[in-house]
């Protein structure tokens, strides 16, 4: 392989401080002991943060999340594991349709999709349910599930299946002593991901959440739109914080570049 | 070798529960809001009720639904751009690393993907604020402070620096599967670098960048967050108007319009790609 | 009545038949090799005795049962993958127990008997890898331990060498024949290797296009090689079509593009057409003027034990193969005479066809 040239490295330092720079300033101006939002060049302070704490809307806007986003990735999971095997084992009337339809929620706008809900729900009188919320997510991460578990289960040898049935084991126990092991790290991989997008969704949330609901993006949202304090900054921090531990989780057990590659 | 022989259908009982869900949850919701975008609207009471292709009229024929259309359309084609023009680049550079500095700057590129575009969206507004970094690098450098928020500039950045990892993934994917002999060999029949990235790369991941402009485009059409928190109150955008007619105006019928129109110029462009991209290239590049 | 009996077994694929009318009875204890051409439906043979394929018609007895629709672990035949298909996610120990554990044979007897058919393979040291820090041979064991170890009626094998170099392969083809003498185990083997087939099968089954051409012992199949097919795919030969001119009651003669060469009669009539094989290693080298044609050498290769020489002659370009005994190898372009004994001389009716008919068998 060869190196590359130096205008090639500032180019790429350039590109590195123009995705970082963003993150970093939220980071820093987090930690500011001022009253406005400005880097903190006279000593770093926590007040912000316990601001944060100490806000009960954040709070619960947080345990909203952090709940939806687990309810939805596992729920998402439970359902891509057999829909994912159906699509990958079989061919039957309707495998390329239901294929499309798991995977469409990434080409329909979230903007789209929140304001169809919001109509379904209205409907139905289910506007601001967190049981209807969940369902909502569940469907917007899902795609990332499927895609991940179709690749793992399209990339492991069949034969290793059949060895166990040859030696007596019946379909139950294949799927939970073959199938489910060898297909975990997609399984993983995906759950984290889905819990990733779920927790950060905004655009589709914004329009089926009500004040019981609300979820920490959505009021992040309106909290920016109103005014503007570095507790905001806080808030921020900390989902930088959370991120990057899911990023270095996802990393160990799947391998980011493996995700990401695979997202789009 | 045979899936297991089909006697149930076994298939459509896995998927079943996937099936009824995105059947209730998409395909329901989306016919409904079709319908909706067809419903008369009264003012007065809020009510919905009717037929009538009035508001695909207002949106195809009023000039302030058609500046902010074509505002949209800009400012995406800008972003693509800008992400083609940084994107690709980047992902060659990335693909010429060594490891460990490819898999962490591979990380730090496509990372802030997954942190909130509302987070990345304020930082923005920190950094290009009237007391933010760039602003006190501009005075230094003796330009005065200059107004850096509430344009249609500031939103293509913002949304540059979103969507830069959709652009760099699958151009990095293409040149994964690109084998580096290729260019070894290009090189060895005596073309220059350029030559050799432009007569040889270039045309095998044309269609990595293509999908990734793709991706780019649809998501910048439709982002929300940005506009609505980069953009101001004048700088109407889309995804911005629509949630304006469902939250504050209250307009559903016309709200559904925009959103059912945004629905089809995305699916359009999407399956216009699939059948020039497919089509085209998946032949000729396996 | 035999151990495992296929009978008129076809499985097709829509129009494709993939397998067609196979008929095969193997004998308790025996070695049976499947041998044919890449496609020719081996695997597919293999996995619906197996149980993963089903047949469109035919039945499949075991030991006088049915087992035609019998589920595939309900079976308990031993099979070895060419993948190996060894479970990734459990060590070579775990591998080899499952077995036993789906036959809920209780713990202390699985340890004993997972032991001894690692110690079979020579692989007891390795009890506690995974199989990703495993070489190739020593995972081929690893899959022949888990298929023997719940003492099957019939181990299948699926290709189980195709994986390994070749020298490994032959150190393991030896090892498989005499862990499967050791236990006993009828054992079905497939295969495109027909070395690896003749040296450890007592019979070969020929396959071809989805049906069976010949069932013989390997020796028989090359000798007395019952189709042209498989006269070219066993082994190299030497093809000569022509036409029968004369017969009488102990030769025919035959002419090859003039030539007229004699050979046993058999059935053949006059002015019938026929092909003769004649193996490179049944032609004798001899000095200019002697034996049955003149030739002259047109390229000699070295093969080790044996040198291959491209002899030019009257009837065209003949393989010829002598030992390597240590003596000078002729040059090219020297002359020699050709000469071989009429009973080598395998006789096929009809032309060279490109694609050989199955149905176009002799004798
Ligand atoms: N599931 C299937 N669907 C359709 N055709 C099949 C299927 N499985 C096998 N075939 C076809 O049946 C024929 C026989 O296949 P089979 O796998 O038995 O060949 P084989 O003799 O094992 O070949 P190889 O030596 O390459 O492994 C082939 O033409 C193959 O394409
Ligand atoms: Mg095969």
């Amino acid at each position: 392989m060869t190196r590359n040239g130096p205008i090639a490295l500032i180019f790429h330092s350039l590109v590195v401080l123009f995705m970082l720079a963003p993150l970093a300033i939220v980071c820093l101006v987090a930690f500011t002991p001022e009253n406005t939002l400005s880097l903190p060049t006279r000593g770093l302070s926590l007040r912000w943060f316990e601001a944060v704490f100490r806000h009960p809307d954040f709070v619960q806007s947080f345990w909203n999340s952090l709940w939806l986003a687990l309810l939805s990735a596992t729920l998402a999971v439970v359902l891509a594991v057999p829909a994912a095997l159906a699509i990958t084992r079989w061919e039957f009337r309707g495998r390329g349709f239901l294929n499309a339809l798991f995977l469409s929620p990434l080409i329909i706008p979230h903007l789209v999709l929140g304001v169809a809900m919001l109509r379904l729900f209205a409907l139905v009188g289910a506007t601001g349910s967190f049981g209807w919320l969940v369902a909502a997510h569940i469907v917007i991460v899902t795609p990332y599930v499927m895609r991940l578990l179709i690749a793992a289960i399209t990339g492991f040898d069949r034969s290793v299946e059949q060895a166990a049935y040859s030696l007596g084991a019946s379909e139950a126990t294949v799927f939970r002593r073959v199938t489910l092991p060898m297909i975990l790290p997609g399984v993983t991989g995906g759950w984290l991901i889905a819990f990733i997008n779920s927790f950060d969704e905004l655009t589709m949330s914004i329009f089926i959440t009500s004040p019981s609901t609300v979820t920490l993006p959505v009021r992040m949202y309106m909290y920016a739109t109103e005014s503007i304090d570095p507790m905001m900054a806080a808030v921020s921090a900390i989902i930088v914080g959370i991120t990057a531990v899911a990023v270095l989780l996802l990393d160990r057990v799947y391998g980011l570049d493996r995700i990401l590659v695979g997202q789009h | 070798m045979s899936a297991a022989p089909a006697r149930l259908p076994t298939p459509l009982i896995l998927s079943a529960p996937a099936a009824l869900l995105f059947g209730a949850l998409i395909l329901t919701p989306l016919v409904l809001t079709a319908l909706l975008s067809f419903n008369e609207f009264e003012h007065a009471t809020g009510r919905t009720h009717g037929f009538t292709v009035a508001h695909y009229a207002a949106v195809l024929s009023d000039s302030y639904y058609l500046e902010i259309f074509l505002r949209t359309f800009r400012v995406a084609a800008l972003a693509t751009a800008i992400c083609v023009v940084i994107g690709v680049p980047e992902a060659y550079i990335l693909s010429r690393m060594r490891n460990p500095w490819r898999s962490v700057f591979l990380l730090v590129v496509l990372a802030p993907l997954l942190v909130s575009v509302v987070v990345r969206a304020f930082g923005w507004s920190m950094l290009l604020g009237p007391e933010g970094p760039v602003n006190a690098v501009l005075m230094a450098l003796g330009f005065g402070r200059m107004r850096l928020l509430y344009n249609e500039g500031t939103v293509i950045v913002a949304l540059v620096h979103v969507m830069l990892p959709f652009m760099v993934i699958p151009v990095w994917t293409s040149l994964q599967k690109l084998d580096p002999a290729v260019e070894q060999a290009a090189l060895s029949f005596g073309a220059s670098r350029a030559t050799a990235i432009v007569r040889v790369v270039a045309p095998q991941i044309l269609p990595g960048i293509l999908s990734g402009s793709l991706i780019v485009f649809g998501l910048s059409a439709s982002a929300f967050a940005i506009p609505g928190l980069l953009g101001g109150r004048r700088l109407k955008m889309v995804a911005t108007i629509v949630y304006d007619q469902y939250l504050s105006d209250l307009n559903w019928p016309m709200g559904a319009a925009v959103a059912v129109l945004l629905l089809a110029a995305n699916l359009i462009v999407m399956l216009t790609y699939h059948r020039v991209v497919e089509g085209h290239y998946r032949r000729r590049l396996g | 009545m035999s151990f495992l009996e296929l009978k008129d077994i076809t499985k097709s694929y829509g129009t494709l038949n993939a397998v067609s009318d196979v008929t095969l009875s193997v004998e308790k204890g025996e070695f049976v090799s499947l041998l044919g051409p890449s496609g020719c439906g081996k695997t597919t043979t293999l996995q619906m005795i197996a149980g993963f394929v089903e047949p469109t018609s035919g039945t499949i007895r075991l030991d006088g049962r049915d087992i035609t629709h019998a589920k595939a672990n309900s079976r308990g035949l031993g099979i070895v993958f060419q993948s190996y298909a060894l479970f990734p996610h459990m060590t070579v120990f775990d591998n080899v127990s499952f077995g036993l554990e789906m036959q809920r044979v209780p713990k202390s007897d699985r340890r004993p008997r997972v032991e001894e058919a690692l110690e079979l393979v020579h692989l007891a040291a390795y009890a506690g890898r995974y199989p990703r820090e495993l070489s190739g041979g020593q995972r081929q064991r690893v899959a022949l331990a888990r298929a023997i170890v719940i003492r099957p009626p019939v181990l299948l094998l699926d290709e189980p060498l195709s994986n390994l170099d070749a020298k490994l392969r032959e150190a393991m083809q030896f090892e498989l024949r005499d862990i499967q003498r050791k236990v006993g185990t009828t054992t079905v083997m497939v295969t495109h290797d027909q070395a690896e087939a003749f040296s450890i099968s007592d019979r070969v089954v020929v396959m071809e296009s989805g049906r069976i051409t010949q069932i013989d012992q390997p020796y028989r199949i090359y000798e007395h090689p019952e189709t042209e097919f498989i006269s070219r795919f066993v082994g190299k030969t030497n093809l000569l079509p022509g036409t029968v001119q004369a017969v009488n009651d102990r030769a025919a003669t035959v002419s090859l593009g003039g030539v007229p060469v004699e050979i046993d009669a058999g059935a053949l009539v006059r002015g019938d057409t026929v092909t003769l094989c004649i193996r490179p290693e049944k032609l004798r080298l001899t000095g200019t003027g002697l034996g049955r044609l003149p030739g002259r050498v047109a390229e000699r290769y070295f093969l080790g034990s044996q040198w291959l020489y491209h002899i030019d002659g009257p009837l065209g370009t003949l393989m010829a193969v002598t030992p390597n005994d240590g003596s000078a190898p002729l040059d090219t372009g020297e002359p020699v005479g050709l000469d071989w004994t009429p009973s080598v001389v395998r006789v096929h009716r009809g032309r060279l066809a490109e694609a050989p008919d199955p149905t176009l068998e002799a004798h």
